[in-house]
């Protein structure tokens, strides 16, 4: 008897089989196999680069938060961080420390989505997921505590950041840290040795070190490879500089080594906040600045190390209160240069679950 | 200065790369260096394995349209090296403009010429998989061009595009001396846009 295999095309999504947002794949299925794979995105294309060349820049934070929704914070810095530059505005001591607390809180935050889903793709339907979003829940009370909003916070400002947190969040951010690390072993040990989650994701998904480099991955996929790159080192910006922490990378390049780095980085970002509450000093918040502010003539690309790597802002000043060009270096869209390459030849269950390891942000990906 | 940290100065790449490949070299300026736009692969390629500069990755690429031409950005970085290189091309053809891709230097190229090529209208040769990235395949124009929605040559999209607006008026209150952006009198209720009542 002979079997004919012929290939044919399956529609994974638009909706992301788990909750990632509105991304849909077309792969060219042989059998199990998959042959060739297209992805559509677009879905959440709200022309942000585009509407920000007719708003001020400080009306350009709020947009920001919609952006990569999963790391508000993150893209506020970016943004603020690129604009002073330009601006050349000065930021308070406390501000920027405030900034590096609110960033760090955002990464484990980010970090814990990111591993819970991984984890779901991966079979483990929504019981370590759930026990992820517990330390999430208690990081966006943290927020809203501070400014009214758990996930667009628009909480950064150009000079400083809107408010200082009231003195409730201070007891409130010293019990999350102390209960912080034994957490972290709770996921550990829900995930780390389980058999079943060993054998889906180690040697799946395998990028090189030079693949990752030359496909511009960043972020934990680019440590994930064991390319030890963190903008926070790199390029010290708030007060990373003072902070002692470890960059933490991967050997494989494997989902799991991806899946490791990013909760060792959960580890050492409860350090460097700790760090932060120790050292921050008493003073103003925000400096203050005009309006309509007036970058002089010019071009700046200022960028933070997010969640998911390098997150860029390539702002152009004509010298008016709007910018002439404004443009988002999305890690969520340039992680997924390697995409194809990486699921042509493997199962598609395989193909989800490295998928999933590079923690996409459909908001940021479209923006 | 607006340049970054660690960004290398575009007279020192411009000698370099000059020497290497004559005449690919445009201008140079402190942050950036411009080379021809027909030899942009050649140039990235030299960046990306020449020892002194180990632009290994392609952290960003982007386009800005400047009414006449087209300026595509690229931002490269040594990971080992800890530096930063700015290179730009000019692409003069505003109504069909096309540059050779960087994808066969830099594989991260790939959705960024995509995400360019949608928006602002540039076509890059030899890119393997030159389609929209977020529009859909018909959409007419490209959104981020600066004439997309119909504004004259010479103008600037951007806060001038409200035309009702008097500028200088408006001018006037946003840099009042002591007005500023986190402590707007409340009391003196919206007189931001419209002049006061």
């Amino acid at each position: 008897m002979t079997t004919v295999n012929e290939p044919y095309v399956l529609n994974i999504g638009p909706q992301h089989p788990s909750t990632h947002g509105v991304f849909r794949l077309r792969v060219v299925m042989d059998g199990e196999v998959i042959r060739d794979l297209d992805m559509i995105v677009g879905y959440l294309h709200r022309s942000m680069e585009k509407l920000a060349e007719e708003r001020t820049y400080t009306q350009n934070i709020p947009f920001t938060d919609r952006a990569d929704y999963l790391a508000a914070m993150s893209n506020n810095l970016g943004v603020c961080l690129a604009v002073e530059r330009l601006a050349g505005v000065e930021v308070p001591e406390r501000a920027s420390y405030l900034r590096v607390i609110f960033a760090e809180l955002q990464r484990i935050a980010s970090h814990a989505m990111a591993n819970g889903t991984l984890v779901s793709d991966a079979g483990a339907w929504q019981t370590p997921l759930l026990y992820m979003f517990r330390e999430r829940e208690k990081i966006l009370d943290l927020f809203e505590m501070t400014c009214g909003a758990r996930l667009t916070t628009n909480y950064m400002r150009i000079g400083g950041v809107a408010f200082d947190p009231p003195p409730e969040f201070w007891s409130a951010l010293q019990e999350l840290l102390d209960e912080m690390p034994t957490r972290i072993d709770e996921y550990a040990s829900l995930v780390v040795d389980s058999e079943i989650f060993l054998a889906r994701t180690r040697n799946v998904g395998v990028i090189s070190a030079a693949d990752a480099i030359n496909g511009s991955l960043v972020g934990p996929a680019l440590r994930g490879s064991g390319v030890p790159w963190d903008l926070r080192k790199a390029e010290p910006y708030c007060v990373y500089d003072r902070m002692n922490f470890e960059v933490p990378v991967g050997r494989h390049g494997d989902v799991y080594d991806r899946f490791m780095v990013r909760l060792e980085e959960t580890r050492q970002s409860v350090e460097i906040i700790k760090q932060a509450v120790a050292q921050i000093p008493d003073g103003p918040h925000k400096t203050d600045i005009p309006l309509a502010l007036r970058p002089p003539p010019g071009e700046v690309y200022g960028r933070v190390e997010g969640p998911r790597g390098e997150l860029g802002f390539y702002v152009v000043s004509d010298g008016t209160p709007a910018p002439y060009r404004f443009h988002i270096r999305a890690p969520s869209l340039i992680n997924l240069s390697l995409l194809r390459e990486m699921a042509v030849g493997v199962s598609l269950p395989d193909a989800v679950v490295a998928l999933g390891s590079l923690d996409i942000v459909v908001g940021d990906i479209d923006r | 200065m607006p340049a970054g940290p660690h960004q290398l100065d575009g007279h020192r790449i411009a000698a370099r790369l000059g020497a290497a490949l004559p005449g690919v070299v445009m201008r140079a300026t402190d942050e950036w260096v411009e080379v021809a736009p027909e030899r942009v692969q050649e140039a990235l390629r030299w960046l990306r394995d020449a020892e002194e500069f180990d632009a290994a990755q392609l952290s960003n690429l982007t386009a800005v349209d400047r009414h006449t031409h087209f300026e595509v950005v690229y931002h490269l970085q040594s990971l080992d090296l800890n530096q930063q290189v700015v290179v730009k091309a000019i692409v003069a053809d505003h109504e069909a403009p096309s540059l050779p891709s960087a994808y066969p230097v830099y594989k991260g190229a790939l959705l960024q010429e995509r995400e360019v090529y949608d928006l602002m209208g540039i076509r890059f040769a030899d890119h393997p998989d030159m389609r929209r990235l977020f529009l859909w395949e018909g959409f007419p124009g490209h959104p981020l061009r600066k004439d997309f929605l119909g504004i004259g040559h010479g103008q600037t999209s951007g806060l001038q595009r409200f035309p009702n607006e008097d500028l200088a008026d408006r001018d006037r209150m946003m840099n009042a001396g002591n007005l500023t952006s986190q402590e707007m009198p409340r009391e003196a209720g919206g007189s931001m846009a419209s002049g006061g009542h």
